[in-house]
């Protein structure tokens, strides 16, 4: 069994056929001249052993190497990769299975942000009147731990729409460090959700200890190939064109165990990439094709997926601005690239310039949540809970994120008009016009607990009052007072003693908790 | 058995199942008995019109409006019980009648002239007929004259008034002017309602209440029940 998604019968496309062709043939060409600057060894290594223009290019600090591809190597490479991409779950109903070629819609969490942000709701007294009180949201940032990302995975098990994990939050506990920050993190993750989980990895040298872990809890290699239950996000391709040296090693790494990968390049319009669409995309393509052609030269036929991030620049710093509305067109535009190439696609939405919940970051998110799922990339990072770009994450705003995208995915059912339910007209018609009052109310029973019919909005208030945000944070507290299926004992038991750097608090099972 | 029937009774209205051709909330409850054929039932084998009505068809609502506020219950649900109730009180009304049981009043409602939006005016009789008042629909757009006749001659306690539109709302004046003209507004309790009408409106037209919606009339008409006790 596997996830269902949402089905897009008709994506929506920006560009036409002629212009679709066209950015390949530029990528094509970009490729090739000016090539992309690769300051990791290994990877020029084997682009030269496959038949790439490779020189060395001599920096001060740097090794350092320009790779001109060739078409013919991206060409096989696309061959090579696999159309469908399946991503396995500790529970295998929440498996998700991606075809290249299907626009069928997976909704996912992430990013990895530094801040979490916290609520609560004081009690003002409106001064003219004391007996008039008023609860206000206030917002207070902190620095994630590993807890609040076991809480996130907690809640997102419980979102009905969200379909896989990315991991939320960065974790910056005091005894968090490089050497143990991975396996802390995948399985604070794992151990909270049943949902697939993807993250990046910080650590090269803990590759084998999370790929491990999932090992034990898979019940072993063959079992976590048949059902891979994590995934990795690589950005090899830092914009513009130039492979980095460490990320780039990770990748190769990832590719030569087999482990499905996202390729994930996040120009930004205007400072990283042209600021024009054509410039952007045919940048953005490059990047990708190139790193999908080093993953398959690597190891042919290893699961890689299209990651497409890209962002326009704001014109007043500079920093990001994932709310723009030419960063929906870009990312809709990628969804129909990696459909070109019948390849899987990572897409983003749903990430907002806007720093707390509110009006700004309800319009920004729904703006592009709306247009990038109706394109239908497989896997649309869509960002629960992300706030002020990548930055914040607010697991209140993902419980509010969960509600729009059930109103999305109801939209996009498709439409149930047949001839059953043609005759079914008519006789409700022919009894309703007779009587007296001619209301179908009577009617709407039958259906009305089906779920044919879509609800109020789960957070209205009564009346004038605006009561989402107390609402849907009762709704959070809820989702966390509801269990969640943990790795069971014994399992829990052999990955604290297999794998190093795991913190001892991490065990739901040691006594005193 | 009495009581399994009057508690099947109540069971019933909380389903919102008027005949047993009606399905229910809970599944597999088409073709049982529904509130009619169970009212029925209850009348061949003796039981109190009373004990019907206070513990079988009143209980049954009263567990439908709390479901109702808990947000379990929804306004088709609402309906379907009072439609049912409603259903009910017109088969129980020549025993009513016999027994020398006063109903809770005769209730008479109208969209005015010019007007023929009725969505409103329906729900708010069915609400009403199933909390167990009489009710009369005289219909849309319907002439001031035939209104202040009715009222004359049938003698309603209550007069509903309905409009949706600021054009047509003027003829509610119009129609309690006319009722005043003719020595009938203290024998009636007039009651306003529509989109386009408000709490001030009725003031300023001298009608006894305004209703935003059908359970408010509900309200407010038991609110003059105690009054009138």
């Amino acid at each position: 069994m596997s996830r269902e998604g949402i089905l897009i019968d008709t994506p929506y496309e920006r560009m036409t056929e002629k212009q679709v062709t066209q950015i390949h043939q530029a990528s094509m060409e970009i490729l090739g001249d000016p090539g992309l600057m690769c300051f990791n060894r290994q990877a020029a290594e084997i682009f030269g052993d496959n038949g790439a223009e490779v020189s060395s290019v001599t920096t001060s600090d740097h090794s350092c190497w320009l790779v001109k591809v060739p078409e013919k190597l991206v060409v096989d490479a696309l061959d090579n990769a696999p159309k469908t991409v399946k991503l396995g779950a500790r529970n295998p109903d929440n498996t998700l299975v991606m075809n290249g070629e299907v626009p069928r819609v997976y909704f996912i969490s992430g990013s990895e942000t530094n801040i979490w942000l916290d609520v609560d709701f004081p009690t003002y007294v409106k001064k003219s009147d004391p007996s008039a009180e008023i609860q206000v949201p206030e917002f207070h940032p902190r620095r994630g731990t590993v807890a609040d990302l076991c809480q996130s995975a907690h809640v997102c098990e419980h979102l009905e729409t969200l379909d896989g994990y990315i991991r939320t939050v960065n974790i910056q506990d005091k005894d968090i460090t490089e050497d143990n920050k991975d396996v802390n993190k995948f399985f604070a993750s794992l151990n909270n959700t049943t949902k697939h989980v993807m993250s990046g990895l910080t650590n090269l040298k803990q590759l084998d200890n999370v790929v491990n872990m999932a090992k034990l809890i898979v019940g072993g290699e063959e079992e976590l190939k048949d059902n891979p239950i994590i995934s990795f996000i690589t950005c090899l391709v830092k914009s513009p064109l130039q492979f980095v040296e460490d990320t780039t090693d990770t990748f190769i790494e990832i590719c030569r165990r087999g482990l499905p990968v996202v390729v994930s390049s996040s120009p930004q319009a205007g400072s990283t990439a042209p600021i024009k669409e054509a410039g952007i995309m045919a940048q953005i393509n490059a990047e990708v094709l190139a790193g999908i052609t080093l993953g398959q030269l690597v190891n042919k036929g290893t699961p890689v997926i299209y990651g497409s991030v890209p962002v326009r620049a704001r014109m007043d710093t500079l920093g990001d601005s994932y709310g723009s509305v030419e960063t929906s067109q870009y990312n809709v535009d990628c969804v129909q690239m990696a459909r070109f190439y019948k390849i899987p696609n990572y897409s983003t939405s749903g990430v907002c310039d806007a720093k707390i919940p509110g009006q700004q970051a309800s319009i920004e998110r729904l703006f592009s949540d709306i247009l990038v799922t109706l394109s239908g990339p497989q896997y649309l990072h869509c960002a629960y809970g992300l706030l002020d770009c990548n930055s914040i994450f607010c697991l209140l705003q993902a419980v509010l994120d969960d509600a729009h995208f059930k109103m999305i995915k109801f939209f996009l059912r498709p439409p149930r008009i047949n001839e059953t339910e043609i005759t079914e007209v008519f006789r409700q018609i022919r009894e309703v016009v007779a009587t007296p009052q001619k209301l179908y109310i009577r009617h709407i029973r039958p259906v009305l607990r089906s779920g044919e019919i879509s609800m109020s909005y789960p957070f209205e208030g009564d009346g004038e009052t605006d009561s989402v945000f107390v609402l849907a944070h009762e709704r959070m507290k809820e989702l966390l007072a509801k269990p969640v299926e943990h790795i069971d004992r014994a399992t829990t038991s052999k990955i604290f003693n297999e794998i190093p750097g795991l913190l001892p608090r991490l065990n739901v099972y040691e006594e005193g908790r | 058995m009495s009581e399994d029937i009057v508690a099947a009774l109540k069971d019933n209205v909380i389903q919102g199942r008027r005949t047993k051709d009606d399905e229910g909330i809970e599944e597999d409850m088409t073709g049982t008995p529904g509130v009619l054929e169970l009212i029925q039932e209850a009348l061949d084998r003796g039981i109190p019109t009373e004990v019907i009505i206070t513990q079988g068809l009143t209980a049954g609502m009263q567990v439908v409006g709390e479901k109702f506020s808990t947000k379990e219950y929804f306004i088709p649900d609402m309906l379907a019980s009072a439609e049912a109730v409603g259903a009910a009180m017109d088969v129980l009304k020549p025993y009513l009648e016999a027994s020398n049981v006063e109903t809770k009043g005769k209730f008479a409602i109208v969209t005015v002239k010019g007007d023929i939006h009725d969505i409103g005016k329906n729900i708010v009789s069915i609400l009403l007929k199933g909390a167990g008042y009489e009710v009369e629909d005289l219909g849309t757009d319907v002439p001031t004259e035939k209104i202040v006749e009715f009222v004359m001659e049938d003698h309603p306690d209550y007069l509903g008034l309905s409009a949706l539109l600021t054009t047509t709302m003027v003829v509610m004046g119009e129609v309690i002017e006319a009722l005043k003209e003719n020595g009938l507004m203290d024998k009636v309790k007039v009651l306003i309602g529509g989109a386009a009408v408000s709490d001030e409106y009725a003031k300023e037209i001298g009608a006894d209440a305004y209703c935003v919606d059908g359970f408010d009339a509900v309200k407010v008409l038991d609110a003059f029940q105690g009054t009138k006790a």
